[in-house]
């Protein structure tokens, strides 16, 4: 064996100096660089929705509805101060897109300290055409398919296991059930209950409003899907405990203390003062 | 026949027929001599008020916390041990915890009633705090606090720390999150003890936090030590009170040498035992209906991890709110950092929060220099600046509760978390006194109040018109019991301090402080409104009788309501007779 390769960089060395040796090793190596790109990059630069009828009409959306304050090729627009008015929508590809419109982020009612989610603007091909005129002005992350936020297929323990994760990376700031947190200076984290599973993954990809990026080297697809799946199994769950109390934690429940107990055992007190002994008076009865 | 007792003699009373009862009893009296030991007790009056069954609400729920607590005790294990859940709660199986949480779920999934006797507990745990607190205002308010009862106020003190303390425990033992994360503070205000914190840190939790023997000596002191003190001192609190005698409200008939009311048995005992049952049930219905600390949903203690909504339970709210919007201060000084941000609002203002209840009592008499006896009770008005001191401690009570759940408060009405922040910094220091001076003259007004009652008469609502064609409202006399009650208070006397030498010509001691006893004085008395002399009252008194002799020619004519002027019996009488 070490005879054979012996022979081969023997033969090789021997031809090192041919004039074809160089444009050679040029086409192996970039063979070798460009097959191993296809074969290890992000799927995300290739999407489905590339077909130019459907980025025409996101592109004519986009200018009715997007432009003032994104720019009119989505370039974004800063502010006197330097600030972004809107931000730059260049890269942030079709999921961002999916998300912020999907879920009525944008186009925003007015500006604010952060948008909030309301009714939806626009309508599913709308959404679709809107992705795919963004995501054509430069890669980013693709919407997450079918597959992709399909949570039927995972176990108990896979469940469980997204739970970890939840606890981990997610409840400081969305709270132990979902019920979203305060942030500074205006700020929400919003509750995760009644989201599509699309839109979670969708958030967790491209990181909207203060969220941070939760990319595929952080989170694979499948620890995404486990979290979804956690988030899911709670909504199905009933609440053992009665009611929730909107699941804010200590607050309400001291609230509930007060109000109902104490409220209500003041009441019985005045109550069960006011009840006179039946002691018998002359003549008429008390 | 009469239905009164006739057991005043050396023998209990026994019924005209036997029956089977009644043999019982006689047979356990004749040797425990239960009757005469009891005789006197169950013959015990307790006045009606609503506000006296507050304290009742909380010994309640202390039982109440007793029986569940008792219940839970048979399941909990008290070991930070770790297992691997594999009861029946799907979204935590296969995870490694604490053979504490794991009980804990347990408790709450998998043992019959676990969750609801959980709930229970918890929630009469909340009430038993609370009742305390309500409690305490209303001693406070009423000034039911002064001679002979400052021990038992003291005791009072005492017992809501220790209910404090006790529930602080209880509420850590689960080792969920959000338990660990409370023990987390914990921790961080013993370690902001200067120099020693460190050393009292590692002794506190047998080595770094979390470290494995904080959960067991919790809990040792939740079911034994705190419960144990618990109940001497509630012993000792009521043996105080069935000695002091309860308080009661003035009025005619009562004075400070007896108590108006009814008997302990039948009657105080059915109430009180009915109260029992309220409150039980009040409990049962919040355990069985209300969720509190859903411990599955916070998975299990992760030093690594916390949630949003992290918040103790309402008790520790406002050491959470100081905690919250005290400013970062620190200083750096021969290579040892002093946490003023956590020693503060953690150590020192708790501690002194507690000094000034525990004191209260001795202050208020140093400043009147009441040291008599008092067994009737005050209304809050007439005791304005005492009021108006409770008004301005419960608004700082508030803000600083409304502090501690600022992120709430930012997420359910949409507001800035860090305005929220700076609005408490300021509103601590500037809204106390605008209560103490609103609250003082609201008192003082309503003493002024009660003087025009007595002098002109209540307003009857029966407008007048003159042959003029003025009109005015007539004023009624109060009822001798009205007025009485109204009147049944002591005159203030602002102290004056000692002006120079005595009539011997001794230099008086310690002038300074008895110059200050006196502005203190000045300051508590002065503004107050005197209930009206003698004099004052024949006089506005005759004053109704001329206004009765100027309406006397109106007898029988039709003019309208002159019959309600307080001398008619207006039994079948209606302002507009039917034509």
């Amino acid at each position: 064996m070490r005879l054979l390769t012996r022979k081969i960089s023997a033969r090789l060395s021997a031809r090192r100096r041919s004039r074809f040796a160089a444009p050679a090793v040029l086409i192996v190596g970039l063979l070798a660089s460009g097959g191993l790109y296809a074969a290890l990059a992000p799927a995300n630069a290739d999407n489905s929705t590339d077909d130019a009828a459907t980025i025409a009409k996101g592109r004519a959306l986009f200018a009715v509805s997007c432009s003032s304050c994104h720019g009119l090729n989505a370039e974004g627009i800063l502010t006197e101060k330097g600030g972004n008015y809107g931000p730059s929508l260049i890269g942030v590809g079709a999921a961002a897109v999916d998300f912020q419109v999907g879920t009525g982020r944008m186009p925003m009612a007015q500006p604010g300290s952060q948008a909030a989610r309301k009714r939806p603007v626009f309508n599913d091909d709308e959404v679709a055409a809107l992705a795919a005129y963004v995501a054509s002005l430069g890669p980013g992350p693709a919407i997450p398919t079918k597959a992709e936020t399909d949570t039927s297929d995972l176990s108990n323990e896979e469940m469980v296991q997204g739970g970890e994760f939840f606890r981990t990376n997610c409840t400081a700031c969305h709270n132990f059930a979902g019920k979203g947190g305060a942030l500074p200076k205006g700020k929400q984290a919003p509750p995760l209950t009644g989201v599509s599973a699309k839109h979670l993954i969708e958030a967790m990809l491209t990181g909207p409003q203060q969220m941070p990026v939760f990319s595929d080297g952080v989170l694979s697809m499948k620890d995404k899907r486990e979290i979804v799946a956690y988030l899911k199994k709670n909504e199905d769950s009933p609440d053992y405990g009665g009611f929730s109390l909107g699941g804010i934690g200590p607050v309400s429940e001291g609230m509930f203390a007060w109000l109902v107990g104490i409220g209500g055992l003041v009441g019985a007190g005045i109550w069960i003062t006011s009840q006179t002994a039946r002691i018998k008076k002359k003549g008429n009865a008390a | 026949m009469s239905t009164a007792a006739n057991t005043n003699g050396t023998t209990p009373a026994a019924a005209a027929k036997p029956n089977p009862a009644a043999a019982v009893a006689t047979w356990a009296d004749e040797r425990l001599g239960i009757a005469t030991a009891t005789k006197k007790q169950i013959r015990k009056v307790f006045p009606d008020h609503w506000s006296f069954m507050l304290g009742e609400i909380a010994l309640w729920s202390f039982v109440i916390l007793l029986l569940t607590g008792v219940f839970l005790t048979l399941w909990f294990k008290p070991s930070m041990g770790e297992v691997v859940y594999n009861g029946s709660y799907d979204q935590l199986r296969g995870i490694p915890m604490s053979e504490a949480y794991e009980s804990t779920l347990h408790i709450s999934f998998d043992v019959r009633a676990g969750l609801l006797m959980r709930q229970m507990h918890h929630w009469a745990a909340m009430l038993f705090i609370a009742a305390m607190l309500v409690h305490m205002m209303r001693v406070f308010l009423t000034g039911a606090f002064r001679k002979p009862r400052e021990l038992n106020w003291v005791i009072g003190g005492v017992l809501i720390l220790l209910g404090i303390l006790e529930g602080f425990a209880g509420y850590s033992l689960p080792d969920d999150l959000l338990s660990g994360t409370g023990l987390r503070i914990a921790d961080g205000l013993v370690k902001a003890t200067p120099v020693l914190g460190s050393y009292m840190s590692f002794f506190m939790f047998g080595g770094e936090f979390p470290g494995d023997v904080i959960i067991p000596r919790l809990y040792i002191a939740h079911v034994l030590l705190i419960p144990g003190l618990l109940l001497a001192l509630i012993a000792a609190h009521m043996l105080l009170l069935v000695y002091h005698k309860h308080t009661q409200w003035p009025g005619p008939g009562r004075t400070e040498e007896n108590v108006v009311g009814y008997p302990m048995m039948p009657v105080y005992a059915a109430k009180a035992g009915g109260f029992f049952f309220i409150v039980f049930g009040t409990v049962a219905l919040m355990g069985g209906l209300m969720t509190i600390n859903p411990v599955w949903r916070f998975g299990p203690y992760n030093p690594s991890e916390v949630t949003a909504g992290s918040q103790p339970d309402w008790y520790m709210g406002i050491a959470e709110g100081l905690l919250r919007i005290m400013p970062g201060w620190e200083t750096h000084i021969f290579g040892i950092t002093l946490s003023w941000n956590i020693f503060l609002p953690g150590q020192v203002a708790p501690i002194a929060l507690l000094m000034v209840v525990l004191a209260y009592p001795f202050i208020e008499q140093w400043v009147t220099g009441d040291k008599r006896e008092h067994h009737l009770l005050q209304r809050p008005r007439n005791a304005p600046t005492r009021t108006a001191f409770l008004a301005a401690m419960i608004s700082v009570y508030g803000l600083l509760w409304a502090a501690g759940g600022n992120d709430i408060l930012a997420t359910q009405f949409h507001l800035d978390l860090n305005t929220i922040t700076y609005f408490m910094r300021g509103a601590i220091f500037v809204i106390p006194p605008l209560v103490f001076i609103l609250t003082k003259r609201w008192c003082i007004s309503l003493q002024r109040h009660d003087n025009d009652m007595l002098l002109h008469g209540y307003e009857s609502g029966v407008i007048m018109r003159d042959a003029v064609g003025g009109y005015s409202e007539k004023h009624l006399p109060l009822s001798p019991d009205h007025a009485y009650t109204l009147t049944a208070r002591e005159r203030d006397e602002v102290y004056a301090g000692i002006s120079g030498p005595d009539a011997n010509g001794v230099p008086a001691k310690k002038l300074k402080l008895d110059g200050l006893r006196a502005k203190a004085s000045q300051a508590w008395f002065a503004t107050n409104v005197q209930k009206p002399t003698v004099e004052e009252l024949e006089e506005g008194h005759h004053h109704a009788e001329l206004e009765h002799e100027h309406d006397a020619p109106l007898e029988g004519h039709a003019a309208d309501g002159h019959q309600f002027d307080g001398r008619h019996d207006v039994a079948d009488e209606s302002l507009r007779p039917s034509h």
